[in-house]
């Protein structure tokens, strides 16, 4: 499925927009991503399993706080950056 | 400097003062600045009189702390995070130019079901181990927890002693914001015996531990804690910065939110000797600076700490306070720095000395200056402006 990657990741994804994953879950998504861009999940998701206060990450269009939400081939996935001032 | 490694030895109680052999050449000096939109490195010339600024590097990122492996005089860490992604730590070795991440940055045990777990919101301080043990690092983080990395910082595992202890909320509360959260500053490794050390967490105070860190005890004694009904509880405290001297490891200083203290083990009291400051400036700031070559020299930065503590120079005229007795005394130092409207301040890791002869003295302000001294703190000049707000400098030598 399509990921859609913001301009804070892009260093790990050599400066790509978009890339190519796939995941039973948005949890398996995430390992993969980690696999192909080692770094990046940490980036987004903290050690407690918790997606990071500035991060917003939408399955469709639609905001998903579960990492158990399941996933088809079909889906498109957006990592956003939240609003984060100073 | 590089710290040595060996057998602890007994106290020193008289006053060691290793002078530079005069025909020494001088290093060339390197200054590491992390600011809250980036780290610049800036190099100096053989005889300090012009920088070169390089950077920025890691662009917009918010960088804590960057630090040279003495060891090596090569490997840079640096520790960053970005407005919207999590912490992590980075490695150079080529002064910054590119940058590694860690494979396993500074994090906390996964949580139990059903029980609390921790997040790092960001590494704030990082310290190499001694030359005895290469490839050591320690960071300290917010909230206040000591992680050790044993490979040159590629990967980082908690000190369960510390982490894991449950006095460590009791120790170091949550709720204790301090502005930008609670943190692990000042670790502090002996040069004699590596399983030695000390740490300071602003808030709860000043910690110890003689095992390597499966253990530690509260080291507050004769020290002042704010938003306390008792003022010298056994912890609470805050200490903004605190320094061990590498050669008399035995004497500690520290910058603490409520004035300026030295220790001198065994002893476990520290002595206030900010009480000796000028009462119209007061003993409240961030930084402390020592003489790497003379215990008894150590310098300060003071600020307003009243009212409704403004946290800017005093008066609006910055200036560095010496004392050359241990801090029995003081001297004002302002020569070339503003005589008014200076309304800055200097963060706990932004004040540094070189190990030059004469010593070296550099700060960051709050304001984004960089200023310098060539003569231990006798006039000072500016050597950058209009960089952003400045976290840390850090003077290392390459060569």
């Amino acid at each position: 499925m399509r990921v859609a990657i913001p301009s804070p990741l892009r260093s790990y994804t050599g400066g790509r927009e978009e890339v190519q994953a796939r995941g039973a879950t948005v949890a398996e998504l995430l390992g993969e991503l980690d696999a192909a861009f080692p770094g990046i999940r940490f980036r987004m998701i903290d050690e407690q399993d918790r997606i990071r206060v500035h991060i917003r990450l939408f399955v469709n269009r639609e905001l998903v706080r579960d990492l158990g939400r399941h996933l088809s081939d079909r889906d498109e996935v957006q990592v956003l950056c939240a609003l984060s001032g100073g | 400097m590089q710290r040595s490694s060996g057998k602890k030895k007994s106290v020193a109680r008289s006053r060691t003062v290793r002078r530079p052999a005069k025909s020494a050449r001088q290093p060339r000096v390197v200054l590491l600045v992390g600011t809250r939109k980036g780290a610049f490195v800036l190099h100096g010339n053989a005889s300090r009189t012009g920088f070169r600024i390089a950077g920025p590097q890691r662009f917009g990122e918010i960088v804590n702390h960057v630090v040279l492996d003495p060891r090596d005089r090569r490997t840079l860490l640096c520790a960053a995070r970005a407005g919207h992604l999590g912490p992590s730590i980075f490695r150079s070795t080529d002064l910054g130019e590119t940058w590694q991440e860690a494979v396993v940055p500074p994090a906390f045990r996964k949580a139990a079901p059903g029980e609390a777990g921790f997040t790092v919101a960001h590494t704030f301080y990082l310290t190499p181990g001694l030359s005895s043990e290469p490839g050591v690092w320690y960071a300290g983080t917010s909230p206040p927890a000591l992680f050790r990395s044993e490979d040159g910082g590629a990967t980082w595992r908690g000190i369960d002693g510390w982490n894991e202890n449950p006095l460590r909320t009791v120790w170091c509360p949550p709720e204790d914001q301090t502005p930008d959260g609670s943190i692990m500053h000042s670790i502090l490794v002996d040069p004699r015996d590596a399983t030695h050390l000390y740490v300071g967490c602003s808030g709860g105070g000043s910690f110890e531990s003689t095992d390597a860190g499966r253990s530690w005890r509260p080291l507050n004694e004769g020290v002042e804690a704010p938003a306390s009904p008792d003022p010298f509880p056994e912890f609470g405290q805050d200490p903004h910065c605190m320094a061990l001297h590498p050669l008399q490891p035995d004497r500690l200083y520290q910058q603490n939110h409520c004035g300026i203290y030295r220790l001198d083990r065994p002893d476990s009291r520290w002595n206030r000797i900010g009480k000796n400051m000028p009462a119209e400036i007061g003993d409240i700031g961030f930084p402390v600076v020592l003489h790497p070559r003379d215990p008894d020299t150590l310098w300060v930065f003071p600020m307003d700490g009243t009212t409704v503590w403004p946290r800017v120079s005093p008066a609006g005229k910055p200036a560095v306070y010496r004392s050359r007795d241990a801090g029995k005394s003081w001297e004002r130092q302002e020569r070339g720095l503003p005589r008014e409207h200076g309304w800055y301040t200097v963060k706990r890791q932004a004040f540094s000395a070189d190990s030059c002869a004469p010593l070296g003295l550099y700060f960051g302000t709050t304001s984004g200056e960089l200023w310098m001294s060539a003569n231990e703190g006798r006039s000072w000049r500016q050597i950058a402006a209009h960089l952003p707000h400045v976290y840390s400098v850090v003077a290392a030598t390459l060569d």
